[in-house]
């Protein structure tokens, strides 16, 4: 029992990191339809702001964070500005191929040396871990730290998009950009906004997945940005409660996974579950069909 | 048809005039990991390539060819060190080739090698197949370690009999050729002494969450935890052995051999060991001269992977000069028949598959620092 409740507490913790980079995909998505592939770059670009505030800066926790939320917001707005806004009425594929190659832009320039550099960094902890035994299961501080923090988010984003102008806007732009532009709404601030807002998120997780987990690179985006891809697809991608729904359930699949049957069919079931899921609900867990105007 | 062998007389015409025709001179390429994620071994081993050139160009070259080096950087990725061969080989002209460093970029490496027949000698690489696959030897391709199945047999039987572990347990990259190896040779050598393997797990490559596993084998209590991977990795799983509270100690093979293990794991990697090459602390002549000449010129002592990178091109070096001309084919002949050369990292004989027959050290890491422990025999 106590085993089965640390692979939870385990599984949470993955859970919520990727719950955190799930709803900056879903927002963008529900919002303007695109698939944003770079958005697991700006987490990396979040977490390298994060080492450098740390590391060379010195500055205090809260500010690291401010930082690292600031910056990512900045860089997605002007990705949007030059990648994306001028593909606004290209067909879809063109947009989803450019934010590929944003992707790729972004790994490979922030590699070079004259940026972050090609290496693994350790990321310094601005604080000591600390375990707490409760019973036979660990909790850390860590893990303790990035629950309240997703959790946070999640509030925060739902009373955003459903109790302020703004989100009364993004939603909707979302439903019809084009209405909404003749009803008023400034469309292309609307959309600056969502993807600063997506990527602030983004800029705290990275920070927050440099504690977790000390060490950086460049690539470190890549793989936590497909599951949490994954994840928002899973729980019904434009859902921001359904992103959170998602990742938990990769979170817990992973690990039960590796918890009971063995880590080499870890990823395995993970996308069996999607593909199940997929097949019972096309539109996720908790997203909504929506028909296409023809 | 004509017309297009006219044109490719032509242009092979004109690359000859190009290409070096100097006959006082070789070209031996390097090819090494200079970025990614195990640039210190990428270093070390160009270090100390650059050492053994510029000593045997100060001696009058070899055969009375002045060496000319080539090097390359193949981010520790498969793909770039194959890439790495091919331009060495086709563009640069190279003789032979000195690398790469880790067993996944060097198996690739090895084929292209195997392909041109140009005489390729590792320093680092440790897996079995680098020289030989499918029970085929790939006859150009020589080595200056021991390979995986010594290393792990090394391992399993300290971990067996000095540390008296009754219970072990097993993590491995299932990604990369080097940690599977060590891996499948540890867990048959440790389960044939009479050990228990409680648990054998493998994660992917850009997996940095392992608490689902190390809480599988807290449930297992196991006495030994073995990690066969890379400073980097070992240094992240290390951090969470003990925030997940694991009272198990570490064992680990050569790829542990970095100063940025301490760095990444600190407190957490204390009192682990692993198996290595050479240890500094060695007090034969070779190793005394070699650490005095790299310390002179690199500022550091030098790790065992630059120590091998020094075996590996000297070893070439004195084939060529056996050999008596840069013809790929006669510096392979000499290569395979080197008997009793001395090196800083023990005694040289190369035996059929290309491989050295020599010995091994097991390293303990106290206070942040490595500490020689024992010399391992064959």
């Amino acid at each position: 029992m106590d085993y089965f409740l640390q692979q939870t507490i385990n599984g949470l913790q993955i859970g919520f990191v990727y719950a955190l980079i799930a709803l900056g995909y879903t927002m963008v998505y529900g919002v303007v339809r695109l698939i944003n592939f770079a958005h697991g770059d700006v987490f990396m670009v979040g977490a390298f702001i994060g080492l450098y505030a740390i590391d060379r800066g010195r500055l205090p926790l809260p500010v690291v964070f401010a930082a690292a939320i600031v910056g990512c917001a900045l860089l997605a707005v002007v990705i949007e500005r030059v990648a994306y806004r001028p593909l606004r009425d290209a067909p879809k594929i063109a947009v989803l191929i450019t934010a590929i190659g944003v992707s790729f832009f972004l790994e490979y320039f922030t590699s070079l040396n004259q940026v972050f550099g090609p290496n693994y960094y350790s990321f310094p902890r601005p604080f000591e871990v600390v375990s707490w035994e409760i019973g036979e299961v660990t909790v850390t501080n860590i893990q303790a730290i990035i629950f309240a923090v997703t959790l946070s988010c999640l509030v925060a984003l739902q009373y955003v998009v459903y109790r302020t102008k703004a989100g009364k806007a993004m939603r909707a732009v979302s439903h019809d950009h084009v209405a909404a532009g003749l009803m008023g709404v400034n469309v292309n601030l609307v959309i600056t906004f969502t993807f600063g807002l997506g990527a602030a998120l983004a800029g705290a997780g990275g920070v927050l997945y440099g504690i977790a987990y000390p060490q950086v690179n460049t690539f470190m985006g890549f793989v936590p940005g497909l599951k949490a891809f994954t994840a928002a697809v899973l729980g019904g991608i434009g859902s921001i409660p359904g992103a959170v729904l998602g990742a938990l359930i990769m979170g817990q699949a992973e690990t039960m996974t590796s918890a009971y049957l063995s880590s080499t069919y870890r990823d395995g079931i993970a996308f069996l579950i999607l593909i199940l899921v997929l097949l019972w609900r096309p539109t996720g867990i908790m997203g909504s069909p929506r028909a296409d105007k023809v | 048809m004509k017309k297009t062998i006219a044109f490719v007389t032509l242009i092979s015409g004109l690359l000859a005039i190009g290409a070096p025709a100097d006959a006082k001179e070789i070209r031996i390429g390097l090819i090494t990991p200079l970025s990614g994620d195990v640039k210190t071994f990428g270093e070390s081993v160009r270090n100390a390539f650059d050492i053994a050139v510029s000593e045997a160009n100060a001696a009058g070259g070899v055969a009375g060819m002045k060496i000319v080096p080539v090097v390359v950087d193949d981010r520790n990725d498969p793909t770039e060190a194959a890439n790495a061969a091919n331009l060495l080989i086709n563009q640069h002209r190279v003789k032979a080739i000195v690398g790469s460093v880790t067993s996944k970029t060097t198996i690739p490496v090895s084929d292209v090698a195997q392909t041109y027949r140009i005489p390729t000698i590792t320093g680092t690489a440790t897996n079995p197949k680098v020289t030989v696959a499918d029970g085929r030897r790939k006859d150009y391709m020589f080595r200056a370690c021991y390979t995986d199945s010594f290393q792990g047999t090394v391992m399993a039987k300290f971990s067996r009999e000095t540390l008296k572990a009754k219970a072990a347990a097993v993590l491995y990259d299932a990604s990369n050729d080097y940690s599977k190896g060590i891996a499948e040779v540890f867990r048959n050598t440790f389960a044939r002494l009479g050990g228990r393997v409680v648990s054998y797990e493998s994660y992917g490559k850009d997996d940095v969450d392992f608490s689902a596993l190390l809480t599988k084998i807290k449930a297992a209590k196991a006495d030994v935890l073995f990690l066969p991977d890379y400073y980097n990795k070992v240094g992240l799983i290390a951090k969470q052995v003990s925030e997940k509270g694991l009272r198990v100690t570490l064992v680990g093979p050569d790829g542990w051999d970095s100063p940025e293990l301490v760095k990444v794991a600190g407190k957490a990697i204390e009192g682990g060991y692993f198996s290595n090459h050479y240890s500094p602390e060695d007090t034969r002549p070779e190793v005394v001269n070699w650490v005095k000449k790299y310390r002179a010129r690199h500022g550091k002592t030098p790790d065992a992977l630059a120590s091998l990178g020094y075996d590996a091109s000297n070893l070439l070096f004195d084939a060529i000069r056996k050999a008596g001309s840069d013809d790929p084919a006669k510096i392979r002949k000499a290569l395979a028949t080197i008997k009793g050369f001395k090196g800083v990292t023990g005694r040289f004989t190369i035996d059929k598959n290309g491989d050295p027959i020599k010995s091994a050290v097991i390293i303990r890491i106290e206070n942040g620092k490595q500490k020689f422990l024992r010399v391992v025999n064959p």
